[in-house]
This record gives C-alpha cells, structure tokens and sequence, in this order.
C-alpha cells in the first residue's frame, strides 16, 4: 500500500483559486488537499522536497482527442491518459468524435470507466452535442452528463444548423453544460486548408478567411445571448473573433473561449518556413501575425479563458507521409505544452506564471464544472509539480503518445512538468519501452 | 558543353521554384538556353551532354505540353527517360506519395521531373530523395520552367525584362504561371500588372510588389507584354464567372482593346489556349503573338535546366 499521505515541503505554491503565490507547504491526505500553510508538520507523511519548485493545482487539458473507441491506431486511452501524465496533466478532457460517437450514455460510461481503471491521468469525457455528429438531432444531454459528460461538442464538425444549436443551448440550461463550438463555415472554407492571406496566396493553397470563424460567431454570440446558454469558442484562433468575445463579456453574454498553444506560437508563414510540413496543418489553420498578436493581448486581458493543447494524433501513415492538402488537421499537444507555455508564454513576458496556471487549471475547472483546479483544504489532491529552470529538449519519437506529429520538435524550452499527482498519489509512469 | 565549366555558376541540386532564385541564377539559366537554342536548329538534333543519365518524368497530373517539352529536351539531350503517369500506374492506385518516391529511388534516377496537383509535393521530394527534382508545375504554386521560358521568350524578342510592363491576364488565383512569374519577373526588374475579374484573383494579391487592377484596358495600358492566362473551365465547377461569354466581353484579349498596348507589344499564353474565352483568335494567330516561340523555347529552356541540374551531380560525383 503506497503512503496516503504526502507533504510537499518548501515550494513556490502558486494557486489562482486562492489568490495564493508563495512558498509555503502543502499536506495530501486520503486522497484530498489536508492542510496549507507555512512549515507544517510532517507527522507520518512522505516529504517532497519542493524547494525551488513550482506547486499547482492539476493541470487540465481541456481538450483532447483519445482514439477510443474506434481510432485506436491513432490512440488508446493508455498510450494518451500516460501522455497527459507525463506532461504534467491531471485530467484531460476528451472530444466525442469518436466510434461511436459519445452520444450515448454506454460510451460516457465505458470511458470514465476504463479510464479510471488505468489510474493515469482522469478522463472526462464531452457528450456530442447532436446524436452522431450529425447536425440534426440533439443527443442526450441529461443522460450523459449523468454519465459523466462535462459539455457538449460536436468535435472538429461545425453545426450548421442554427435551429439545432440553438435548441442545444437552451436546453443545455436545464444541466448547466457548456455548448463548445468549433466555429466556422464550411461552406464559405470549400476546400482551404490554410489561413487565408499573402502566404496561402504565394504557396497556391486554397486559404479559409477568418470570416469564416466570425460570421458563425456572430451567429453564435447572438443564439447565447437571446437563451441565457453558456457558450465556449473552442478555439478561438483570429483577431476578429477575440474582439467579438470580448464585447460580448462586457455585455454579459456567457461566452468563453479558449486558445491553442501552436494557434499562440505559430502563423501562417510556418507552412512556408516548414517546406509544407503537415505539422503546420491544423484546424482552424495557423493565422497570421496580427491574429497571433490579439490572441497573446486576449489572453493577457482576460477575453480567453484557457490554453488547451487540442491534442489530436494520428497515425503516420495518415498524416506525416502525404503532402500537405490531404493530411488531415491535428497535431499532438500533451507532451509540449506545459514547457512551451512557461517558455514561451511566461518567461516570455506575455504572461505572469499565476495567470498561466489559471488558464491550464482553475479555468477549464470551472467551466467543465470539475471540482479539482484548486488546492483549497477539502479539494481532490491533483498536483502539477513544474520545475521552471528545467531545460528540455522536444523529441517526438520518445512521446508516450501514439501520435507523433508535432511542428515543435526538436524545440529547446525552459521549464518543465516534473511531477503529477492525481488523486494523491503520484503517477509513475512504466519506463519507456 | 562540358557541365564541369559551369559548376560554379550553378549550385542546386533541385529547381523547386523561382521563388528562392538569384537574378544571377535565373540569368544563368536563360543563358544556358541560349546556347541549347542552336541545337534545336541543328539537321541532327541530338548532343551527347547527358548520355547514360536517367531522367524520370513523373506526372499525377494530366499534360500534354509541358511533358512532351521535356521529353524533348531530354532526348536531344541524349538522356534515358522513362514515363509515370498519375493514370493506369500505381500513382492512381492509392500508393502512398512517399512509396511511390521510394520505389522511384530504388530506380537511382539521375533527376526526376515532377508535376503534381498538390502544391509543395516537388518540395516533399526535393527533401527526401537524392536525385536532382525539377517541379514541372505543383497545384496552383509555382511552375518554374514556364516563367523561364516566358523570359526566354520576353528577352529574344525585347533584349531585356529590366523596366518593361508586364500585363498579366485572367485567372490569377489558380494560375503556377502567374506565382512562378511574378517571381521571375519582379526579381529581374519589370513591372508587373495583374488583372482578371475580382473572383478569380485572390483577395491578398497586393503586397507582391505588383500591380493589381481589375480592368482589361487599364492594366492593357503602355504594356510592353501582355500575357494571358488560361481560363481554367474544367476547375470552375464551382461557376466563379456567370459564363464564358460575359468573361470574354469582360476579359478577353481582341485586338481592339490591345491597342492600348505599347505598338510593339508582344502577346503570350502558356497554352492550351481557350480561342474565343480569354483570346479571340485573331490576336492568338496575329502578327504581335509569339505564343509558338514560347513553345520552341520551351525545350530549349528545359534542355538548360536539365543541364545545370546534371552538373551540379558531376562536380558532386
């Protein structure tokens, strides 16, 4: 039986929830957060010497595509829940563009199940919005937030019909669940694989304008605001868009958004600068520079309110050994966004450490409705333990993940996940084989 | 000719596109063809140069003219060449690209010439396979022997590109030929006016250091060149113009509107022309058009780059 208890003694516990930055000690017991505060005794307890280390409430990544059912070329819930561990993840929550679709209430069930029987990272699962991603009847809400489901999402397949969307966020009221739109038009899109612009001009690719992510959200803002549903951008990846949440905050239309890390990092002119790797093939397409700029400024500000890796892998024959207009959109995200946000995004400038933190943990809690992204006394003993002085080196062939497709690789960042506590406990991951 | 002589002038191992060229190389280039030019006037016209070399011609996408181009400049070059096509072959039998690039390696050809439907498949290529790659036209990217032949063509007949007006015509958005020629073209100093209805030029055509109009006569204005662009009907499925003949009452090149056109300007077409859509006929077979001088060329333009390519393998060897 390993020890139920454990004191991380001395580190740097940065907690938004509580509007806490300091070093101070932090007692797990039974499974819970037991104790926070300055020198506490160790009793019985196993000690963490965390001096000179980061201490957070979990990580949750909020959104995640794992292969099963269906895709398990692609992933498994072993090879992702330990993908999500080892990048310092607590929870991920999953895309119900799976086969079956999470539609039902068996699939929710047998995910939450498995994935809790694997003990790695935990799994909440999103219910599809309409019954087989198909844009014509709502799927059943009630029951599988029964079954666990934390929001509804119709995964990477925009809903046309405005009727049916919104239908879903009225309706989403009665259970208090985020509707999560991939927003955009796809008939306006056609056959874009890329942004829209001067580079997607010069390269010969047809582009999708951002128009396309902004008429729909329009749509969106206006159904959310006339139900009084809560809606979510998943993601939000232009200027125009970041504006139009914006303004629809300060006029208190319950609308979230979140943000990518490669849509934080990457433009357009990386399809160029990358000879049309299909790393840089994503959806929404990598924008340009003024959109990278609105969305470092709507993350600083406020208007967005989470990172998520939108971990989405594939099988190489599927995605890296074709060119570029046929690859399907997705890159895998579990294994670098930890160290490419404190890097990139924190040491950075864009952003303070705590403000990271609220994003990666207190703000995909809150809207999932979870009771982990915390450390207050009594709260799930989730863990992010991030070493900020840590230099690593992305190397995709050593991921956990199936996937292997990622436009970071061979990236040096500074700052790392070293260690990740679920439930009390901390994960130990097999060696890699 | 002995391609040791111009190793030096000559350094890639690949002709992907114009974008990444020097003035210097795309001069070298048009003057390699210069001397190839006299080949082709030649009773025998068949030099040794590349004698016991392979070359693939590897198209996935249907050609005509640019294939036959360069299966003549490879034969005149006394080189081996061998043909894939995309149809009956593998390429259509869902092989994967990389596959059929490796099978292509195992054959140790000395360069491969490539067309493609997607943009960036000579440049996958480029970067995986040891043999020399010509992009003989990738999707809507680039199309590098075409703007060079253009030059080739430009420059006998005007003696320069430096400070000439070049009107480019029609459907810029689906266009290799435009992308590879404004390149070239802004690249040697002429200056470059596209045109075509606002559906058929990408909204983010700005920006490249070119002109962009969307008015026939106005671009036709003071042209030294006017080179029109093929109407692609067979990709238009998705009807971006009400109809042919309002795109010819709109766009199409009479010799009427190009007497707007300096008096000795010269009208070209990558072919294959659509008579009586984006060219009346009279222009297409008229006194001011060097539409067949492009196609000789052609060969000869390829016959240089074939060349140059073979070079850069023998100093390496």
């Amino acid at each position: 039986m390993t020890a139920l208890k454990i004191l991380f003694k001395g580190g740097r516990v940065v907690d938004p929830s509580q509007d806490l930055d300091g070093v101070l000690d932090l007692l797990l017991e039974d499974g819970k957060v037991a104790a926070l505060g300055p020198d506490l005794d160790a009793g019985d307890a196993d000690v963490v010497d965390a001096s000179g280390l980061v201490v957070t409430p979990g990580f949750i990544d909020g959104r995640v595509f794992l292969g099963e059912p269906g895709y398990e070329h692609r992933e498994t819930l072993d090879s992702g829940l330990q993908a999500a561990a080892a990048g310092g993840f607590t929870a991920v929550v999953t895309t119900p563009d799976v086969s079956p679709t999470v539609d039902r209430r068996a699939v929710a069930e047998m995910l939450t199940r498995d994935a809790a029987r694997l003990g790695w990272a935990r799994l909440h699962p999103m219910a599809a919005l309409s019954k087989g991603l198909k844009g014509e009847e709502l799927a059943e809400m009630g029951e599988l937030q029964e079954a666990g489901a934390v929001a509804a999402f119709d995964g990477v397949t925009p809903v046309g019909n405005p009727s049916l969307f919104r239908r879903a966020l009225l309706y989403s009221t009665h259970f208090d669940m985020p509707i999560l739109h991939r927003a955009a038009d796809p008939q306006l899109d056609a056959d874009g694989v890329m942004h829209e612009g001067e580079w997607s001009t010069r390269l010969g690719l047809p582009g999708c304008s951002s128009v396309s992510e902004r008429s729909v959200l329009a749509r969106d803002l206006l159904l959310a605001e006339e139900t009084g549903g809560r809606y979510h951008l998943a993601p939000v990846s232009t200027a125009g868009a970041v504006d139009q949440i914006r303004r629809a905050k300060e006029a208190g239309i319950r609308a979230t958004c979140d943000v990518t890390l490669h849509h934080l990092l990457l433009t357009d002119g990386d399809v160029h600068k990358s000879v049309f790797s299909t790393a840089t093939r994503v959806d929404p397409p990598l924008r340009g520079e003024s959109d990278v700029k609105a969305l470092l400024a709507g993350l600083a500000d406020g208007t967005v309110d989470m990172i998520v890796s939108d971990h989405r892998p594939y099988h190489a024959d599927e995605k890296s050994d074709v060119q570029f207009s046929v690859a399907p959109p997705g890159i895998v995200g579990l294994e670098t966004a930890v160290s490419l946000g404190l890097d990139r995004l924190v040491a950075a400038g864009h952003i303070e450490l705590g403000r990271f933190v609220e994003l990666m943990s207190c703000a995909p809690a809150r809207l999932f409705g979870l009771e982990t992204g915390t450390l207050a006394v009594g709260a799930p003993a989730d863990v992010t333990l991030l070493d900020l002085d840590a230099e690593v080196t992305v190397e995709a062939s050593t991921f956990r993940s199936l996937g292997r497709c990622t436009p970071f690789d061979g990236w040096t960042l500074k700052g790392a996940a070293v260690g990740t506590y679920v439930g009390g406990r901390r994960i130990e991951l097999p060696e890699l084989g | 000719m002995s391609p040791e002589r111009y190793a030096h002038l000559w350094t890639r191992k690949d002709l992907v596109g114009i974008a990444d060229l020097s003035a210097d190389e795309i001069s070298v280039i048009l003057d390699t063809a210069e001397s190839f030019s006299e080949v082709s006037q030649r009773q025998i016209k068949k030099v040794p140069t590349l004698r016991g070399r392979t070359v693939l011609n590897l198209f996935f996408e249907a050609s005509t003219r640019t294939r036959s181009s360069f299966e003549l400049a490879e034969k005149r070059l006394s080189a081996d060449s061998l043909n894939f096509s995309g149809s009956g072959s593998a390429l259509s039998k869902g092989e994967t690209l990389m596959d059929t690039a490796h099978n292509l390696e195992a054959m140790s050809p000395d360069l491969v010439v490539v067309r493609h439907q997607h943009p960036g498949v000579p440049h996958m290529l480029a970067e995986r396979l040891q043999s020399g790659i010509i992009n003989a036209g990738d999707g809507a990217h680039e199309h590098p022997t075409q703007a060079l032949l253009d030059a080739f063509t430009i420059r006998r007949a005007k003696g320069r590109l430096d400070g000439l007006r070049v009107a480019i015509i029609g459907d810029i958005e689906h266009s290799r030929v435009v992308r590879s020629n404004i390149h070239l073209l802004t690249k040697m100093g002429a200056q470059v006016v596209i045109a075509g209805p606002r559906t058929l030029v990408p909204l983010h055509a700005s920006g490249f250091g070119i002109e962009v109009v969307h008015d026939l006569d106005e671009a036709l204005e003071g042209a030294d060149v006017v080179m029109m662009l093929r109407v692609q009907l067979e990709r238009h499925q998705r009807a971006q113009f009400p109809s042919v003949r309002e795109y010819f009452r709109l766009f199409g090149l009479t010799e009427e509107r190009l007497k707007r056109a300096k008096d000795d300007v010269i009208v070209m077409h990558p072919g294959p022309m659509n008579r009586g859509v984006e060219i009346d006929s009279a222009v297409a077979d008229g006194a001011r058009s060097v539409i067949l001088d492009q196609v000789a060329n052609g060969v000869s333009v390829r016959m240089a780059v074939l060349f140059l390519l073979m070079a850069v393998r023998t100093e390496a060897a």
